[in-house]
């Protein structure tokens, strides 16, 4: 067993407690099963153990805070089940199980002191965005690889328990994505052959991650080939990446900040190399659609969780338009990114187009939210991976341009 | 016998239940039948209640230990875990259902030289320093 400071054996001896010692406990499991021999403290935590999932997350949180959990460092929650503001999304009477527990977590998570945040984005605003080279504790897989890839900050995936326990003793053993051993890049992605109009089409990087999780899996990977990428076009491959395979960290050479050249990215090390044609983007993109034209029910817009910029693109592209009346067309987001679209006036023009913007949760977990049902639209490859077999829904794929032009008409558009 | 690595120690018994692949708990894994309801997995339709299940290991989710561990309260997860992969989701799930409720599910690391000699069926007993031992001594 690795050393312990006085804290740390204290906590493991249960003299701060029996949430201390659990949670000390877990982090010194997590270090054997790594290989660890040492811990390194974090200051920052993005837990997902306040998402219910069954009667245990309940049962987990009512003992930590019955047996005085103490957090230490600055916690930020992920997305729950429920939005507060929109109690019909989830009706209590239709799944009063799922709805009361997450009401129930939600409530205790923020009396354990916890930020509530209540987004799988919390990275979007300040000072929910780690900095480069911080040892941090994340879990929700969208946002370990954004820090881990686009930030330049350090964590591995912690599972639901695992999280907040590193979140309360303030520590993670040294291993994995915190050492620079192991941030090297092992698998290499050409992009290759695209036009600089194909590029206008941000449908092309959820392509890329979704290619970059199948052939990575959860190694490291390196992309190569991309000029230029927004942020959010980056949210996009770290989303469909995690989800396709299991990546947590990709480096795209030239832009992502631990990639001034591929030699860096790789550690100089042999890397497996894998071609994306434009015929393979055109394929990956097919490939996310169910259906390909027809009616819609739904437009399912914000995962992860859309930022300021994406409303942007959404409000121009909308133009105050309203949208079909047999479509619900919902737009996930964080408290504190609706804050500032309200003050730009936006949402409030939004709404009036016929969108619902929805806090708090993601349209595709189950209980299935209301009027998500049968054909349904999204900008996102992680929802339209996930969907049909959550929610047993058809899925259209398409860009932000098309889903808007498409909850306008009521039917597939691909302009 | 075969010495596995105990990751979360404890003792165990039941039929061997032996997974071709590696299992998605959430989203892979009914919480309150125990049943494997991914129908990609080999094993789709098996029930882990009370066998000692050997796996390479679990795949993806955060929402592994939670899974896991709300299988064991409901009374229809494994008896033990037996994997050849060290899965630290797996340990904590097992560790926290432990805590809360004094479920035991021992998780033992084997080699994968080792993971081919166990058989599926057979009576299995894992003992609290990771060796396991199947057939008739087994009992």
């Amino acid at each position: 067993m690795l050393d312990l400071t006085d804290d740390e054996a204290r906590w493991l001896a249960g003299e701060s407690g029996r949430a201390m010692q659990l949670a000390m406990e877990l982090v010194l499991a997590a270090a054997k099963v790594s290989g660890a021999d040492s811990l390194v403290e974090v200051d920052f935590a993005h837990i997902n153990s306040c998402h219910w999932s069954g009667k245990l997350s309940e049962d987990f949180a009512e003992f930590l805070l019955a047996e005085g959990a103490q957090l230490a460092v600055p916690t930020y929650t992920n997305a729950s089940l429920i939005d507060c503001e929109h109690p019909e999304l989830r009706p209590t009477t239709d799944s009063p199980e799922a709805v009361r527990g997450a009401e129930r977590v939600m409530a205790i998570y923020e009396q354990l002191g916890c930020v509530p945040t209540w987004t799988c984005a919390p990275y979007e605003r300040t000072p929910a965005r780690p900095s480069f080279g911080q040892h941090i504790v994340g879990s929700e897989s969208n946002a370990v690889a954004f820090y881990n890839s686009v930030l330049g900050a350090r964590t591995n995936k912690y599972g639901d328990l695992l999280d907040i326990s590193a979140a309360m003793v303030g520590r993670v053993p040294l291993a994995g994505l915190h050492t620079d051993d192991g941030r090297a890049a092992t698998v290499v992605l050409r992009i290759d052959g695209l036009s600089p109009e194909d590029w206008r089409d941000s449908a092309v990087f959820h392509a890329i991650g979704v290619r970059m999780g199948e052939e990575a899996g959860s190694s490291v990977a390196a992309i190569e080939g991309i000029d230029a990428a927004s942020e959010d076009d980056l949210k996009a491959i770290a989303a469909a990446g995690a989800t396709a395979g299991g990546v947590e960290l990709f480096h795209v050479v030239g832009i992502t900040p631990e990639a001034p050249d591929l030699e860096a990215a790789t550690a100089g090390r042999p890397s497996r190399h894998v071609i994306i044609d434009v015929e393979d983007i055109a394929t990956t993109i097919e490939r996310l659609s169910t259906v390909r034209s027809g009616r819609i029910d739904a437009v399912c817009l914000g995962t992860p969780h859309f930022s300021v910029a994406e409303f942007a693109q959404l409000v121009e592209l909308l133009a105050d338009r309203p949208i079909a009346e047999h479509v619900t067309a919902l737009v996930t987001t964080s408290r504190a990114v609706l804050h500032e679209i309200q003050l730009r006036g936006w949402a409030e023009r939004l709404v009036a187009s016929g969108i619902d913007l929805i806090l708090d949760t993601c349209t595709y977990y189950t209980p299935r939210p209301t009027g998500v049902a049968g054909t349904v639209m999204t900008n996102s490859a992680k929802w339209a991976y996930y969907a049909p077999g959550i929610l047993d829904v058809d899925v259209a794929f398409g860009s932000l341009a098309s889903c808007v032009e498409s909850m306008i008409a009521g039917e597939v558009v691909r302009p | 016998m075969i010495a596995g690595t105990p990751l979360h120690a404890g003792a165990a018994q039941g039929l061997l239940l032996r997974l071709d692949d590696a299992l998605s708990f959430w989203g892979g894994l009914d919480p309150s039948t125990g049943t494997i309801i991914d129908r990609s997995h080999p094993q789709h339709g098996e029930r882990l209640g009370g066998r000692v299940v050997a796996m390479p290991g679990s795949r993806g989710s955060s929402g592994t230990p939670g899974v896991l561990g709300e299988a064991l309260r409901a009374g229809v997860g494994p008896a033990g875990l037996i994997v050849t992969k060290a899965d630290i989701n797996l340990v904590a799930g097992a560790t926290v259902a432990a805590a809360l409720y004094g479920c035991a599910c021992p998780v033992v690391l084997v080699a994968s030289s080792d993971f081919g000699l166990l058989i599926d069926g057979e009576a299995t007993r894992v003992d609290p320093d990771g060796s396991i031992v199947q057939g008739a001594s087994a009992s």
